[in-house]
């Protein structure tokens, strides 16, 4: 298991005797782009402090390259390597953006010229330009330039896209992939905007309320994932409820739609018995499964 | 060739790749031995998941539709596309794009037309079954 960047097991936290998360176990797999999925307050930024040793977990483990993270030694260590970029996104506000990124570049020993040097040209920064004038674009992809550019092995980013035009959007998923591509750099974003996530991630980790409710590959979730739509001849039976091997029901008088996964054919077996007039299968959208996960309770 | 993923339908991207790759090459917009765009390239202009795209190109070598050459890209097999084919998918298209002109002609929408083409398209098998059972 070594080829995990990021493992957690059973990673516990409460804040005032409120738990936060309840136990999270997570796997994100080198050269991998993860797509961190949850609502606000789920517990997504409490798990990416927890990963940055910004906070300590109350119970469970954290393993960054495969290595416990248990002491401040270990954390600068696993920090080393880690490219961050959090949702303040936040600058020096005398400085202009070529000073900046000479500002920064000496703390790191593994900064890559030739990647900095393409994202000022891809990124179209001006470099005599004050950071208060940037604009929200330009200043989210300042903050990439200056994680991408560090040469880590695992970016991690907080809402990267969050209140960028579509244009610097593309412009920002492009840089991302491309990075995956050509360093095999790891990739572990978190997002509200299900549409990017499903463009550029292979992976996903849903988390609601404090708990990973759905974790795996996208491809893998679509493939595995159906919604099976029945429509009765009279009142949706209640034991469409109970049905083995479906996760989610919704009824609406004579039509049930449930969100299923596994063996589909079984599934599909057992919902005829209870005698539907049609049936009808329907792939499932990353949409869907977030919104079934997180919306009942 | 021109790749369109539709990244938010529930159809996994690697299959909507192998689906476009493949109809390229049956179609001839690509050709036996010609060298497909390199999966950071196809990544990249698509701003998508390098993995996924190698995932795909892996599944069309296992079906012999694509060669991996280590180092130097992937390549279409030479034994797969037959000239035969492609006539008989251009006569085909010719047939179909002939037969939607009539349909059209009759008023229907888009989603009424493809009712019925998926509609004959069942019964069709249906009948196909049957056939076979016969003889």
């Amino acid at each position: 298991m070594n080829d995990l960047v990021i493992r957690t097991r059973a990673l516990r936290k409460s804040y005032d005797g409120a738990l936060a998360l309840r136990g999270i176990d997570l796997a994100v797999p080198r050269g991998s782009i993860c797509g961190f999925l949850g609502r606000n307050g789920a517990g997504k930024t409490t798990t990416v402090k927890l990963l940055l040793n910004l906070l300590r977990p109350d119970a469970g483990n954290i393993f960054l390259f495969g290595e416990l993270v248990d002491t401040e030694a270990s954390a600068v260590a696993a920090r080393r390597r880690i490219g961050f970029v959090s949702e303040e996104k936040q600058l020096y506000p005398y400085m202009t953006v070529g000073q900046t990124i000479r500002f920064i570049r000496p703390f790191f020993p593994g900064w890559r010229r030739d990647l900095e040097a393409k994202y000022l040209e891809v990124f179209q920064l001006p470099e005599s330009k004050p950071v208060p004038k940037l604009s929200k674009g330009m200043r989210t992809q300042l903050m990439l330039l200056l994680a991408l550019s560090r040469g880590a092995e695992l970016l991690i980013l907080d809402e990267p896209t969050d209140g960028l035009d579509p244009a610097v959007t593309e412009e920002v998923l492009q840089a991302l992939v491309g990075l995956a591509a050509a360093e095999g750099t790891t990739i572990f974003f978190s997002s509200h905007h299900l549409a990017e996530v499903e463009q550029i991630a292979d992976r996903v980790c849903l988390i609601d309320r404090g708990q990973l409710v759905i974790e795996g590959a996208l491809d893998d979730l679509k493939t595995e994932y159906r919604r099976i739509l029945l429509v009765f001849s009279g009142e949706a039976p209640a034991a469409v409820a109970s049905l083995v091997g479906v996760d989610h029901v919704r009824t609406r008088g004579r039509t049930a739609s449930l969100l299923a996964h596994g063996d589909i054919d079984a599934t599909l077996d057992r919902a005829r018995q209870l005698r539907p007039e049609s049936v009808e299968v329907h792939p499932v959208t990353l949409k869907e499964l977030f919104l079934d996960h997180v919306k009942e309770a | 060739m021109e790749l369109r993923i539709n990244f938010s339908s529930g159809v996994p991207i690697y299959v909507q790749l192998m689906e476009q790759i493949k109809h390229a090459v049956e179609t001839g917009a690509v050709r036996a031995g010609e060298q497909l765009p390199a999966i950071r390239k196809v990544a990249e202009d698509l701003a998508m998941n390098p993995n996924t795209v190698v995932r795909a190109y892996r599944e069309l070598e296992r079906d012999g539709i694509l060669e991996l050459r280590h180092g130097s890209g992937a390549y279409v097999s030479a034994t797969r596309t037959t000239a035969a084919k492609t006539a008989s998918l251009e006569r085909a298209s010719g047939i179909l794009a002939e037969a939607l002109a009539e349909v059209a002609a009759l008023g229907l929408t888009e989603a009424e037309t493809r009712r019925v083409f998926e509609s004959e398209f069942a019964q069709g098998r249906e009948r196909g079954k049957e056939t076979r059972r016969r003889t």
